[in-house]
């Protein structure tokens, strides 16, 4: 069912864990369907210099947090907000169709991630 | 890496000697039983034979055997072919909130044709309650139907007591009997059942072909018109190696069904009491005695069961588990819902059904293996005793996840 890609990313995942202060968190999913993800961000000069993840979820979900969070790293924050579902999707050579949908949370996590990061800075501004 | 298979319930390896019962049957006599010549005349002897060993692993008389391609047509039979047939003396049926798919597809596609089910609610170990069920019979009640055993949580229904409401009341009850049968005794005259759907490969029988119990002087409308096969209820050409290994595997499951079952409750035991002494805020799912000798079904707090299922599966263990995420229609298993566990929990379920060729020693490599697993999957969570599930919390809703929880 999963590329070996996917379970590659589900075995060994990149980047898991919280960080206690991050810039930006982003939270999306729902338990009750079965996925949740947390992505936490580090970012100096526009740059996403460090980020991690926890999700509760299947396979799909967790391999795709692990890939965004190496497709994020190292980016500045415009690029990394261009980041689709489709990408992600691309990046793990594809994903069966019925988890394109409801496991394929990680662009719009971290979207949330930058736009908290924003909030923030907007507030101390 | 040494593979262990504990996906019984989904389905199980040919016996040996199944196998060999059936080759003759495609290399030498493979006539048609219908035909008038030496080599029908050799099949249907076969498949005649068959049809005595599957009546007598349930008590029932050969000739009120129907053999059909697998316990979905059985399911399917018997409920459609019963309410299309019976539909003059009324419409309405009765089932369970937990069965499988066959039956309980097939009363929702009744319900859009002209008929009226109930679906009998369950205690949280999956038992339907005789009193319930009597309370629920209506004037215009044709048919029962309730499953023996279930197939995720494995819990065993009082078939003889439900059986004896609905005859008292006039009633048939057909039970479905796919996880059940070859697995515990069932004796369909002294229970009082009047149809009992089985399938042959969940007892080391091969795949494509079942059977239907249908006591004499139950009427029944065909699903398949023909050639008149099967006392004219399931025409088609009879799959005769299919029911020759179908009646070796009942065979094997009369001579062996007490010293499987008592190995079998045994590692199931060593199973249970280990997983949950090993795994922190892990449960059992279903009755904890009155259950299939094969099966464990347990939910793990703060982790999705798919992700635990390839974990395992990496680790050399084949297992199940009843999540959304493991499913095409991303719904969580209705059986657990009918429970009353919530959607969270129920995503965190696994199912272990094991079989006869299982050891002791792969139950223990087992209770090695998951609970690393599990707290592989929860050092991933974000979710734990210090962060547990809020309820309502306000980015946890349905919509915003694209489709929306079946309501039960």
């Amino acid at each position: 069912m999963y590329s070996d890609k996917v379970l590659e990313h589900f075995k060994n995942p990149r980047n898991v864990g919280e960080i206690p202060d991050a810039d930006g968190v982003g939270k999306v999913g729902n338990p009750v369907c079965g996925d949740v993800m947390f992505i936490y961000i580090k970012v100096k000069d526009d740059i996403i210099t460090d980020i991690k993840f926890k999700t509760l979820g299947c396979g799909a979900a967790i391999a795709t947090s692990s890939m965004i969070t190496e497709m994020a790293k190292g980016k500045t924050l415009d690029e990394a907000k261009k980041i689709t579902r489709g990408d992600v999707a691309d990046a793990l050579d594809g994903l069966p169709p019925q988890k394109m949908h409801c496991s394929n949370l990680a662009a719009d996590g971290l979207k949330a991630a930058i736009e908290d990061y924003e909030k923030r800075k907007a507030s101390k501004q | 890496m040494k593979r262990i298979y504990f996906d019984n319930s989904a389905t199980s390896r040919t016996d040996n000697a199944v196998v060999e019962a059936m080759l003759p049957f495609m290399k030498e006599h493979y006539g048609n039983p219908s035909s008038l010549h030496s080599f029908g005349s050799e099949a249907k002897r076969g498949m005649d034979s068959a049809r005595a060993s599957v009546a007598k692993l349930i008590n029932a008389d050969p000739s009120e055997i129907i053999f059909t391609s697998g316990g979905t047509e059985s399911d399917n039979l018997a409920i459609k072919g019963f309410a299309y047939a019976n539909r003059s003396k009324g419409r309405h049926i009765i089932t369970s909130a937990i069965e499988h798919h066959a039956i309980f597809n097939t009363c929702e596609y009744l319900e859009k044709n002209g008929f009226e089910v109930t679906y009998l609610p369950v205690d949280s170990e999956g038992l339907v309650s005789p009193e319930v069920l009597e309370r629920a019979i209506r004037s215009d009640t044709i048919l029962i139907s309730i499953m023996y055993a279930n197939n995720e949580i494995g819990t065993i229904q009082p078939i003889r007591e439900l059986a004896g409401i609905a005859e008292s009341k006039g009633i048939p009850l057909h039970s479905d009997a796919v996880q059940a049968a070859g697995h515990v005794p069932i004796d369909v005259r002294s229970e009082r059942v009047s149809m009992l759907s089985m399938s042959a490969h969940k007892f080391y029988g091969p795949k494509g072909v079942g059977a239907l119990y249908v006591r004499k002087g139950i009427r029944l409308e065909p699903l398949l018109h023909g050639g008149g096969h099967e006392r004219g209820l399931r025409s088609s050409t009879e799959n005769v190696p299919g029911i020759v290994g179908f009646g070796k595997a009942a065979e094997l499951a009369m001579s062996n069904m007490s010293s499987e079952s008592a190995k079998l409750i045994a590692l199931r035991d060593m199973m249970i009491d280990g997983v949950l002494r090993r795994v922190p805020r892990s449960y059992l799912n279903g009755h904890r005695t009155k259950r299939l000798p094969n099966n464990a079904n347990f939910r793990f707090d703060y982790i999705e069961g798919e992700g635990l299922v390839l974990r395992m599966d990496m680790r050399g263990f084949a297992l199940s588990t009843g999540s959304a995420c493991s499913t095409k229609s991303l719904e969580p298993s209705h059986v657990l819902i009918a429970l009353g566990l919530r959607p969270e929990q129920a995503h965190g379920s696994l199912r272990i059904s094991m079989g006869k060729d299982n050891t002791e020693e792969e139950v223990k490599l087992f209770l090695e293996a998951l609970p690393e697993e599990v707290s592989h999957l929860r050092q991933m969570s974000p979710y734990s005793d210090s962060n547990p599930i809020m309820a309502n919390e306000p980015w946890c809703s349905s919509e915003e996840h694209g489709h929306t929880t079946k309501e039960e």
